[in-house]
């Protein structure tokens, strides 16, 4: 028998397209009477706010000078305009609070490594080549050298390239299972990796004085046990590894000072914005996944770990983080030994950690509520062990799907430093705050509230459009 | 012992044994004294009506069901609450479900190499090697890079049959592969699925497929009301049936 042929019709054009911008306009703008009010309303307001706003702000305002006598001048000869002078000479403070003049470079150098530590991490479609990352940590070590000589370089090039190398090294049978049991295992690496440290520790003391090398030590002691206990990372995973170990312990010796000749800087003498970022990086950093062990705790099967994690959790969303706060720098020490004490700087920290833990925690459970069931199923049938299924295959599908809860998290987070004002940490508000008293400077609060709003929307805008970037990112390769 | 079992299912050595088994959802008593063995290389397909019992069954294979009372041994192994002795068993068994369950955040070569290298012990290169072997075996080479949310519901069933095959387990149990998918579809993975047959492997199947059956198993068991009703040869079991029961279901299913 003869078949016809098929064939399938063209696909025609859809005819929704708009009809360019005059459609745009009145299908958006004017499609009703009401909304066509609405348009003209809000008009009218923009029309009579902006204009003042961009008057004061940007036309009549003083940018040059460095002393109040130019703004003094400026608004005696009729000008009513902003007087950015204030903010220019005090930038220092602002941005470092009361860290010495000489040592700022510290500062810098920890935020550089920093940066050039997250953007392979966090910038996957830019820097997904080995090429261009290589390229990355060229450059971050040229600049290095450049700024603050070649003792840092060594050190950031030796940072930046580690998890290369490490990914080549370390791809053999992992250390756990050359033994018959973990638990040797687990106890044979501990000392190797003590033995090790206290080896490095004696090597360098024979060299610089007892604080470097305890700090060196420190560090071999900490990688170590990740080299022994990590294996098989990509460049990626090593990135993490050391970020969250290496560079710590690096941040803190170097902020801190007191080893390698450098000068100790005390805590409170940080401030401005390096002090918000600081409590704020720190704070991201430790409360996720302190909260996705609270999620998990709270989704345990096991009585005692569920009803506690479940009363930390109410515990913590019951009180107010200043409270928080203030318990952790009046309340806290009263239990302690009268030698022992903790940096205020330190408790604040702890404090904000576990306070947004809680948050975190809430978050991630209402996203591992939303993974279905198979794909638990599908793991274990595979023969994932618990830990394993949950770190690499539950876990980061259940922060895919909680990016726009988390994103809020982190951002009332990053504002919430702001209250470590009320136990005497000058953030960059709290240093706004206190150059409004400068008896030399009275009368310019407008400036400093609105330089201090400004750094701060440009920080949150930059997380939540970060956000948006991930959801996206994910969402095509999900379809 | 029924009659029909034939002598050259009687040499295989058992590879999984259930006795005596049991089990209750809460106070619904869902498998009811289930006896039944499995030989190596064994095909065996075991269909019912829906709520007999048959998936969960199967799930208590690999323990992602626990069982109240009775034993299972998978390849010597006793399913006890031991988790060492569950990990061992399910790193031997494959399962394939009815909803596929590959992992979405991740590619397919990334699905198929992660347990390998996680599980196994795998280096990355063997993995990926192992990995294009079985996605060339199920015929779709080409969608290594693609994210599961990007292929149709039979390539994914296959790309969940390569992910199992790539922990070269000694069984494969099959919960209903087919149910989820378009008509179209269907064949693509039973082919591979007849493939597989061909390769050895012992299979456990619960589907409804009797065109599979009838061409692939060994030997198919009627399940109803968390019973074995009966079990035979598939020549025996489609042409004579046993009991009324099985009758009326084969009518059902074959004449719709």
């Amino acid at each position: 028998m003869m078949l016809a042929k098929w064939r399938p019709k063209p696909s025609l054009p859809s005819p929704n397209v708009g009809p360019g911008l005059t459609g745009w306009f009145r299908k958006n703008l004017f499609s009703t009477p009401g909304n066509a009010l609405l348009t003209l309303v809000c008009a009218a307001i923009l029309l009579v706010t902006v204009p003042p706003l961009l008057r004061w702000g940007l036309l009549n305002a003083t940018w040059l000078g460095d002393s109040r006598g130019v703004c003094d001048a400026a608004s005696q000869g009729g000008s009513s305009g902003a007087c950015w002078v204030f903010i220019k000479v005090r930038m220092g403070v602002f941005m470092y609070g009361f860290y010495p003049l000489a040592e700022r470079w510290r500062v810098n150098f920890a935020v550089l490594v920093l940066a050039s530590a997250l953007l392979p991490i966090f910038a996957p479609n830019l820097l997904h080549k080995t090429r261009r990352q290589i390229l990355l940590s060229i450059a971050a070590t040229l600049t290095v050298f450049c700024l603050f000589g070649w003792v840092p370089a060594v050190f950031i090039a030796f940072y930046l390239f580690a998890p290369f190398a490490l990914e080549r090294l370390f791809q053999g049978k992992p250390f756990l299972e050359l033994f018959g049991s973990q638990a040797l295992a687990v106890a044979i690496g501990i000392a190797l990796a003590v033995v090790g440290g206290g080896l490095v520790y004696y090597a360098v003391l024979l060299g610089v004085d007892a604080k470097a090398a305890g700090a060196i030590g420190l560090i071999a002691l900490v990688l170590m046990l990740f080299l022994l206990f990590v294996s098989r990372l990509t460049t990626t995973g090593w990135r993490w590894v050391l970020l969250f170990t290496v560079y710590p312990l690096f941040a803190f010796f170097m902020l801190v000072g007191d080893v390698f000749g450098l000068p100790l800087v005390e805590t409170h003498f940080w401030g401005g914005l390096f002090l918000t970022l600081a409590v704020a990086v720190t704070g991201m950093a430790t409360a996720l996944p302190i909260g996705i062990v609270l999620a998990l705790g709270r989704r345990s099967t096991l009585p005692v770990i569920k009803t506690l994690s479940v009363t930390f959790i109410e515990f913590v969303r019951g009180v107010p983080l200043v409270s928080v706060l203030f318990m952790a720098s009046v309340m806290f020490p009263l239990f302690l030994p009268e030698n022992v004490t903790f940096d205020k700087l330190l408790r604040a920290l702890v404090g904000i950690a576990f306070f947004y833990a809680a948050y975190m925690a809430e978050v991630i459970r209402g996203g591992l509520q939303a993974i279905p069931k198979g794909q638990f199923e599908a793991a274990m049938a595979l023969g994932w062990p618990y830990w394993k299924m949950m770190g690499l295959i539950i876990i980061p599908q259940t922060v895919r799907l909680v990016i726009p809860g988390l994103a809020n998290n982190f951002l009332s987070l990053l504002k919430d430093t702001t209250l470590v004002a009320v136990i005497g940490l000058l953030d960059l508000l709290g240093v706004a705050k206190a150059s409004m008293a400068d008896v030399e400077w009275l009368g310019f609060t407008k400036e400093a509230y609105i330089f201090a709003a400004i750094v701060f929307w440009i920080f949150c805008f930059a997380i939540s459009r970060y956000s948006v970037f991930l959801e996206k990112n994910y969402h095509t390769s999900r379809q | 012992m029924l009659p029909s079992v034939t002598p050259e299912k009687e040499t295989r050595e058992p590879v999984i044994t259930i006795s005596g088994l049991n089990k209750w959802f809460d106070t619904f008593h869902v498998l009811k004294d289930i006896n039944l063995q499995v030989g190596r290389g064994e095909k065996l397909v075991i269909c019912g009506p829906s709520g007999s019992g048959k998936s969960t069954l199967i799930r208590c294979i690999n323990r992602l069901e626990v069982h109240q009372r009775g034993t299972i041994i998978v390849d010597g192994i006793e399913l006890t609450n031991d988790v060492k002795r569950i990990d061992k068993i399910r790193r031997e068994t494959g399962m394939l479900f009815q909803n596929f369950n590959l992992f979405p955040h991740m590619t397919v070569l990334e699905n198929l190499t992660l347990s390998p290298i996680w599980i196994r012990k795998m280096p990355l290169k063997k993995a990926r090697e192992l990995a294009y072997h079985y996605l060339e075996r199920v015929r779709i080479p080409d969608l290594a890079n693609k994210y599961p949310g990007q292929c149709s519901g039979g390539q994914q069933q296959r790309i969940a049959i390569a992910r199992c095959l790539c922990m070269s387990p000694k069984i494969m149990l099959f919960d209903e592969p087919t149910s989820a998918l378009d008509p179209e579809m269907i064949k693509e993975v039973l082919d591979v699925m007849v493939d597989l047959a061909g390769s050895g492997m012992t299979m456990v199947c619960v589907t409804h497929e009797m065109g599979f059956a009838r061409t692939v198993a060994d030997r198919v068991v009627f399940m109803d009301a968390g019973e074995i009703v009966e079990e035979n040869d598939p020549e025996t079991f489609f042409n004579h049936p046993q009991f009324d029961r099985t009758a009326l279901f084969l009518s059902q299913i074959l004449n719709h």
